[in-house]
Parts: structure tokens; sequence; C-alpha cells
């Protein structure tokens, strides 16, 4: 049975609090930041997509410059505080950390970013200011990581820069499409404050392209464009039963479940979460948080293939998930109307595919889930019809770009997930300042 | 079992750990717990007139992360009456007939008070004396302390009287706030003295407060400069200690080592350079007295693995090994090697031999993980990468002889030898 309200205040607060917790005490940060060995080249930065000088920030740390601190980590990444939150830090920094080499705990760099961020935030830092206007006028089309990230490098520049926004908050999928327990809505709305605090960012919100303006409408009226649209569709798993009630998909529901009061969010008894990337992971997690007895996640391929990191999959077991290895949706079955079950494939594992991974094979073998709900994870799709209609030369639905964000129409560049497709939000931060780098050359201030 | 039992001029102990004069060593309730622990000897702190103290008293120096690297006070001699200092001693000494009680004193500058003061302490149980011209604040601007112990030829008066008067052994405390620990050292013992010590604490200031801008430590919005210890001070002392077992004069007695003594190592180390016993404070005012454990567990194993069997064994041994410069051979010759099994890529090596040495170390990069190797025909050999790199035994340093026979900077002077490697 899929319902609401299934457990106290008390029992949701704790499920969504903070997964991190930061750092209580400047001691407790300075123990850690101590043990850093301020590493030369050091392989960490190399593994930051925005090449945050992270041994300077620590370092900073451990002298109690924690304005200097920030200011390493914002100048190389403006969502700084965000992606201590939300980056799988075990595959870039953390898992890069020579401290992995000699078999001890690598440096906890996200929690040490999170303290000198947060204290910028707190106090409302004012680590940056704008150089003296050069007259030029930018419109972003998407306020989340790549084009705030845009907008920010413009901003200090001296260009003025109107943000065009479909939802009624910035941030993007830190806003919109990540666990709750890993980033508030409060702290998302604070940071997009606070990255606007430089001044010359003017969001325009509830203003979706295609909808509400062109792309035409504002190249006329700016002097370059830039589209960090994101990506947004679910991927179809385009089987019988996909329209039943009690199927969603993982974007949708991790939208509800930010925009909603917890206690207001439905979730099954028994659910089946397809795929296992980070959405998957994120809606699997919080659907148990949520109250459901069961949550089983689908996985056509094997624990070496899998695309979240171990971390994320510790999360999930840890919350009581279970994973079916080997398994693809088959059908879904209904009575009523309403998901019953969900009938799988057994697959085995074949020979790589193009993304190098040993691609699944169905063996003909079937077997049976009785679930209540089945929550889509198995990719984000491109706006494809948005682009075209735009008349973005794109692939499938990815704009198509040169020098990481050229693309085919004069004035207009594009960066983020709306051209690598979906990446993490540090890559899309990175996209930006590429982007603003662009933009900076081509209006030849 | 090694045995740490420590003849000190007749003033015997368990172990040669005692105590040194100072906070630790002021009352009985201190020495009874130090005693209860297992320390093998105390110097009661100082015994003079009496005197006022301030507060506060300590400031130290953190390094990375580390609490009281170097420690810092500005407390005077004892400011408790005599007559309680005295009945407290001689209850301890009832209490723990088997170790070292020495007491440090400092009279005013007359031959009177001097004697005086030692007929009063005499006959109360101590050991030896240790006399304090070594302190180094509030005491020096009475003409005491420090003040005596940078002058020889006051230190030399002093001690005579003394003797004049002390039944007991005499250990003379030497200041390190000197260009060299030598001439008082001879003077002491010229006049008489049995043993020295050093070294006392050495004026400092250990930082300021960019709050107040009031230097540390603060004494209602001033300071003064304080006596420096601790670990900070070691190699300083191990430097004065050896000039003083070096000397024809000075190593004619035997040498109680004091300074920044932390671990059984450090004492091992003053041990190899002359010192018979050696004296503990700022170690076991950061962590209590149950460090006295480690202290002998761990000089015990050490000397059972070396084969020595008594301290007598070792003390001194490492003496001849400092020697001049110009004698040093410059026919040896060592390379660093990194062990690439070891390395874990942090590039400190590479950062610190390109910026600051021989550009030495060859970078080949890596995404995320560079390789570093050493360019041998560019090492000089001076262990800066091996200090500085993280893992243990990753660099080592191979002996590459430039030629087999021993040659020193006179004989290469006077043999008219190229001076220029580059």
């Amino acid at each position: 049975m899929i319902s609401n309200n299934r457990l106290t205040e008390l029992e949701y607060q704790a499920n969504f609090a903070d997964i991190h917790p930061p750092f209580e005490t400047r001691d407790a940060a300075a123990v850690e930041a101590n043990r850093c060995l301020f590493c030369y080249d050091a392989p960490c930065i190399k593994s930051c997509p925005t090449s945050i000088n992270i041994p300077k920030f620590i370092k900073q740390i451990t002298t109690d410059n924690i304005k200097g601190s920030a200011h390493t980590i914002f100048v190389s990444n403006i969502m700084g505080a965000g992606c201590s939150k939300v980056c799988p830090v075990e595959k870039l920094c953390e898992g890069s950390c020579v401290y992995n080499l000699m078999h001890e705990e690598p440096i906890n760099i996200a929690k040490l970013q999170r303290y000198s961020t947060e204290a910028a935030m707190a106090n409302n830092w004012q680590l940056f200011s704008r150089k003296e206007s050069n007259g030029k006028k930018v419109a972003i089309i998407g306020a989340g990581p790549a084009g705030l990230s845009c907008a920010h490098v413009l901003s200090r520049e001296g260009t003025d820069v109107t943000i065009y926004e479909k939802e009624a908050l910035g941030g993007g999928l830190m806003t919109y499409g990540i666990a709750a327990y890993k980033v508030t809505p409060e702290f998302c709305k604070a940071e997009v404050d606070y990255i606007t605090s430089i001044g010359g960012i003017d969001i325009k919100y509830n203003q979706a392209l295609g909808k509400d303006v062109s792309l035409k409408q504002l190249t006329e009226q700016y002097d370059a464009v830039y589209i960090a649209i994101g990506v947004g569709e679910a991927r179809q798993l385009d089987i019988p039963g996909e329209d039943l009630a009690g199927v969603e998909d993982a974007i949708s529901y991790i939208y509800h479940l930010r925009t909603s009061d917890y206690k207001e969010m439905p979730v099954g008894d028994r659910v089946a979460v397809i795929g296992l990337g980070m959405t998957a992971i994120d809606a699997a997690t919080q659907a148990k948080r949520l109250g459901a007895k069961d949550v089983t996640i689908v996985y056509r391929r094997t624990y070496d293939e899998k695309p979240c990191t171990d971390v994320e999959l510790d999360i999930a077991k840890l919350d009581g998930c279970q994973v079916e290895w080997l398994a693809a949706p088959k059908e879904i079955i209904g009575e009523n109307g309403k998901v019953k079950q969900l009938v799988c494939s057994r697959m085995k594992l074949g020979e790589p595919d193009a993304s190098g991974r040993k691609s699944p094979v169905d063996t003909g073998e079937t077997f049976t889930l009785d679930v209540d709900m089945v929550i889509k994870a198995a990719g984000q799709m491109p706006f494809s019809e948005l682009v075209n209609t735009e008349g973005l030369k794109n692939n499938y639905g990815k704009i198509s770009v040169e020098n990481k964000t050229v693309t085919n129409i004069n004035k207009v560049f594009a960066g983020g997930d709306c051209v690598n497709g979906g990446k993490e939000v540090v890559d899309a931060v990175q996209a930006g300042k590429d982007g603003a780098a662009e933009i900076l050359k081509f209006l030849g201030v | 079992m090694a045995d740490l039992f420590t003849d000190f001029l007749g003033i015997k102990s368990p172990n040669p750990f005692w105590l040194a004069s100072a906070p630790p060593t002021d009352k009985k309730i201190n020495v009874l717990r130090a005693f209860e622990a297992g320390w093998g000897g105390v110097v009661w702190k100082t015994l003079g007139s009496q005197v006022k103290n301030v507060s506060s008293r300590y400031s130290a120096v953190d390094y990375h992360g580390s609490r009281v690297m170097g420690f810092n006070n500005i407390e005077l001699i004892s400011d408790r009456p005599l007559d309680i200092n005295l009945k407290e001693i001689e209850e301890c000494v009832k209490l723990f007939p088997d170790r070292a009680m020495v007491v440090s004193l400092m009279a005013d500058n007359n031959r009177k008070a001097w004697h005086e003061l030692i007929k009063k302490v005499e006959d109360r149980g101590a050991h030896g004396f240790e006399l304090n011209f070594g302190c180094p604040h509030g005491m020096t601007e009475r003409g005491l302390g420090a003040a005596v112990g940078q002058d020889p030829e006051i230190t030399g008066m002093i001690v005579e009287w003394v003797m004049e008067a002390a039944t007991i052994p005499v250990i003379t405390k030497l200041t390190p706030n000197v260009h060299s620990v030598v001439p008082a050292g001879r003077a002491a013992v010229k006049a008489g003295t049995n043993a020295l010590s050093l070294i006392n604490t050495i004026q400092s200031v250990t930082g300021i407060d960019l709050d107040t801008l009031v230097p540390n430590p603060y004494v209602d919005g001033k300071s003064v400069f304080g006596g420096y210890c601790g670990p900070a001070v070691k190699p300083i002392a191990l430097k004065m200690l050896t000039t003083i077992a070096q000397d024809p004069v000075t190593s004619r007695v035997p040498i109680s080592g004091i300074g920044g003594v932390t671990t059984w190592k450090d004492a091992a180390e003053f041990m190899l350079l002359g010192s018979t016993s050696v004296q503990v404070c700022t170690a076991a005012m950061k962590h209590g007295f149950r460090i006295i454990e480690d202290l002998c567990e761990g000089l015990s194993n050490w000397m059972d693995e070396k084969g020595y069997r008594k301290t007598t064994d070792f003390i001194g041994k490492s003496v001849e090994k400092i020697t001049h410069w110009e004698d040093l051979d410059i026919n040896y010759h060592h390379v660093a090697n990194i062990n690439q099994d070891k390395c874990i890529h942090c590039g400190l090596c590479y950062i610190a031999c390109e910026d600051t040495s021989h550009q030495s170390i060859n970078l080949q990069y890596g995404k995320p993980y560079n390789t570093y190797t050493i360019k041998e025909e560019e090492c000089v050999g001076c262990n800066l990468c091996k200090l500085i790199c993280p893992v243990d035994n990753c660099i080592t340093m191979v002996e590459q002889r430039v030629a087999p026979e021993y040659i020193n900077w006179k004989e290469w002077q006077k043999q008219g030898l190229p001076l220029n490697d580059h």
C-alpha cells in the first residue's frame, strides 16, 4: 500500500538529518587539518574537476586563516560549500589522497571544506569584489551549478548577468535532485544567496526556456547567452505496466520530496528501485527513510560494474536496502491499475559494451518481486525536443560544443549536464568557469 | 635485564631520572606522588630568600597541532616559607630513603647568606645541593640566578663560599644565556664544585596575543622575558652538554643533563653525551609523573638490545663522535635513493629540493600521481629530502665515496685540491 505520514515528526527529523555532520569545534578541524601532508602538485587537486588548491586551503585552516581558506576554495569552486556535501569525494579528491597509499584514512577533505565554506556563509564574508562594469550583458539559462558558476565569474569581471530559471528556487539539481540528508533546502537557498551576494546577478524565477523565453529573444537582448539547463527527463524503461499507479521516476520523486513536507510524501510498503547510480541510491534511501518496509534495488550488472561508489552503496545497505544483482525489469504487473509485482529477467555478464563495462545479457530466466511501488532511476535524458526546437546542434539531445562550450549558434554558449549528459555538481561548476572564460574572450573584455 | 641504578657522586637513585628543580618539586604532595610513580630522584625547587610570585606564570609554543613544543615560565624560586620546605624535605627522605633528594639553593650574594642557608638545609636529610645560577627571570634583576651564572668570576666566588660550608655533594647548575657555558663551568670546577648540571632555561618571548598585542604570558597587560624549556630546547642543551663533556676541565666532574628530555630516547642521548643523570620537568608538567614508566622501560629495553648492563656502560660514548668541521672526511659522499614501492607521491621531497636545495629530484608528471626519482649526479647528499619524506625508510642515503681514502679540509687545502665542484 502506498501511503504517507508513516512516521512521527521526530523520526522524520532523525531520518533526514545531515548524514555527514560538520566539525563541531576549531580543535576538531585542526586535528584533521594538521594530518594533511601539504603535498606538492597534489593528487587531490588533480582529482578535483575544479582543481581546488586543497592542500593550501587545509593549511590555512591550521593557521586560523579561515577567510583565506574559504577564498582558496571559492576562487576555484563557487559552490564549494554545496560540493563539500554532495561530491562523491571517495572517487575524487579523497580517493586520491596519498594516505590511501599508506593504507591510512585519507584526509577528510570534504568535511574540512565544509568547515571553511560554512564559516564564510555564516559570517557572510564578501571574499570577491566586482571589477568596474564593462557594459556587457549576458543571459544565463538555468540557475543550477553551471549557471551560477558561470554567472559568478562573469560578474567578478564586471559583466551584468541575468539568469532565467524555470523553478521557483535556484541551485538546480542541488536544490531539487539530491537526497535531503545531504543538503537541506535551506542550505541550498542560502548558498544561492551567498553566491549572488557579489551583485550584478539578477535571477528571474519561473522563466522556462521554450515557454517563457526563447533563445532568439535572448540573443537579441544580450551580448551572449549561456545555456545551463541540465538534464531532467528520466529514462523510460519501455516495459509493460510502466503507466501503472505506483510507478514513479526518481527525478520527480526526489523533486517532490525536496519541495514537500516529509510527512506528505507517499511511499509504498515494498519498493523496487531500478538502477544503481547516485540518483538510484538517493531514491532508495529516501524511500526507506520515509518508512518503506522493504526497498530492493534492481541492477542489471554486478558489484564491479556499479556506477555508484562503495560509500553510497554502504549508505543504502546500512539503511536496510537490498540489492538484486544481475536483474533487469521485464514487466510491471498491476491490479486495479496499481503496481502489484515487478517481473525481472535474470542477467549474466557478456562482452564489454561501449562504456567498457561488461554488458548484461538476458539468461531467459525470470523472477518476480512483490512490490507496490517502482521508482525508475535508470538514468536521465537530455531535453532533446527543447534543444532541437531552439535550433541547437546536438547529439541525441546533448548540446554539441566546441572548445568545451561554444555552440553552433552565434553568441550562444552551453555547459554542464546539458552538454555532458549528466555528471557531478562539481563538473558543472567547472563547465560554468570554462563557459565564462570563453564568453569573456568572445566579448573581448 | 639492564640495571638503571645510578650513583651520582654517592647520590644514589634506582634510575637516572630526576625531576628538575621546578614547580613539580616544590612540595611534599608532588614529590611523594613522583616517588610513588617511580621517579629516581628530585631536585627540590630552589630555596632562598622569600619571594612573591605573579599570575599568570607560563606560556607555550605549539607546533603543527601539537601542544607545548616549547614551554616558558616566569615563576620565581620557591615562594613557600623555608621552614615548611625543610620539614617536607625531611619527611619525603624518610618515606623514600632510596631516592635521590637534591635541594636547589639560591642565597643572596654574600658569603654569610650562603653559609646560613647551607647550614639550615644540610642536616635535613638531603643528599646534595644544586646551585641555581641559571634562573633567567625575576631573580636576575636582583643580581641572582643567571646574573651569577653569566659571570664566571662571580660563579667561582660563590662556589668557593658554598664549598667552605657544604658537607654534601654540590652540583652547580649552568645558565645557557651565555655565548658558551664552558667559562662558567670551568670557574665552578676550579672553585671546587663536585658536579655540573645544565641547562637552565633560555630567555624567551614565546609569542604575542594578536588581539591584545600583549606577549605571553599575560600579567595585566604586560609580560616579561621568561625561561624557555621543553622539547624545543633539547638540541641546544645537547650542544652545550657536549662542550662541557669535551672540555678538559669541566669533563672532570659528573654531569646531570637537563633540557627538553621527554622520552627515553632523549635521555639516552643526554647520557651518551656525558650525563650521569638526567633531569625532567616540562614533559612531566605536560603529562604527569606517569611518564616515568616508559622512560625506565624504554631505556632498559634499549640497553638490553644493545648489551649494556648498566648505565655507565654507555654514558659518554658519543662525546668523541662530535668533532671539528675541518676534521670531517671530504671524500665521504652519499646520495638519496627513493624506494618507489614505498613512495606515496606526495612530492614533498621534490619541492624542497627544487626550491631550496640542489634540483636533484626528477619529476615525471602523472595523473594523479607523479613519479619522483633522484638525479644522482646532482645530489650533494644533504639529507633534506629524507628528513622531509613522511614515509619511514622510503628515502635512504646510499654511500658513494668519492675516493677510498680519508681526507679532511686541512689536508685538502694543503694539497691544493680543487675547490669548486660546479
